[in-house]
């Protein structure tokens, strides 16, 4: 058998994997995510009689607290899989990345280990994100705004 | 009806982004920087300002935001102090979300340890 036989005979046995499954759940999973965050901006409004601004920020904290508790109970990993980027592109998605680097390489040290991996997958996000938002405010200054 | 919106935002935000993850070579790591730079880009347009006046928490519970939070801030700060304020503003929304995670993942880092 060569090699295009065998690259052929792989690809017939490969699992396939539904892509329009995939949209779907990840539509509907960060839809709910949405949606809760949503409620429980509303709730702390509500209950504590908070103004949007805050019972916003609060909500964040709340959601980044749930996603690292879980992430470290174990069975986040397991959701992430599962929901795609139904809990990436929320905030869910940065939170579990900062907490599972540092659960994973925390026995490589405190410094050498948890500290220099901390932002190892969230780092990019706060790079490109501070210089993506500098160079457009920039434009915009420039621009007149 | 903000409700519905924050479900349909939220929702398409991570439809995107696992079109673009089936279909390219891209990792969740490019993913979510992509979106953060989205975000600042929407806000530049003025865009991302209507989706969270529509769909509140949809909006803002997203990675899109952070880039949203870091536009605003430093443009908030450039009306302030000027120049300087584009360096001191940029994380003065967005430190609720990191030091909310540096802090929540150090206390679960100390007390649990690495299921694999």
């Amino acid at each position: 058998m060569n090699k295009e036989e065998y690259q052929k005979l792989v690809k017939k046995y490969e699992p396939k994997e539904n892509k329009f499954e995939n949209v779907i759940y990840a539509f509907l999973i960060g839809g709910v995510v949405g949606f809760i965050t949503e409620g429980i901006i509303v709730l702390l409004m509500n209950f504590f009689e908070l103004s949007r601004i805050v019972a916003g920020a609060w909500t964040c904290l709340i959601i980044i607290f749930a996603a690292s508790l879980f992430t470290a109970l174990g069975f986040f990993d397991n959701w992430m899989t599962k929901a795609k980027a139904g809990l990436l592109i929320p905030t869910t998605g940065f939170a579990h990345s900062v907490s599972s680097s540092a659960l994973d390489y925390k026995k490589e040290g405190l410094i050498t280990g948890l500290g220099a991996n901390f932002f190892k997958l969230a780092g990019s996000v706060i790079l490109y994100g501070i210089l993506s938002a500098f160079i457009l405010v920039i434009v915009r200054v420039i621009i007149g705004g | 009806m903000t409700f519905i919106w924050a479900f349909l935002i939220a929702g398409t935000f991570c439809a995107l982004g696992q079109i673009i993850l089936d279909n390219t070579k891209l990792t969740p790591g490019h993913v979510t920087s992509l979106f953060t730079v989205l975000g600042s880009l929407l806000a530049f347009f003025g865009i991302y300002e209507k989706l969270i006046e529509l769909g509140g928490g949809g909006a803002t519970g997203i990675i899109s935001n952070f880039g949203y939070m870091l536009y605003t801030g430093a443009l908030e700060g450039f009306h302030e102090m000027g120049i300087l304020g584009i360096f001191s503003g940029m994380l003065t929304k967005s430190s609720t979300a990191i030091v909310g995670s540096i802090i929540f993942a150090s206390i679960v880092a100390l007390i649990f340890k690495p299921k694999d």
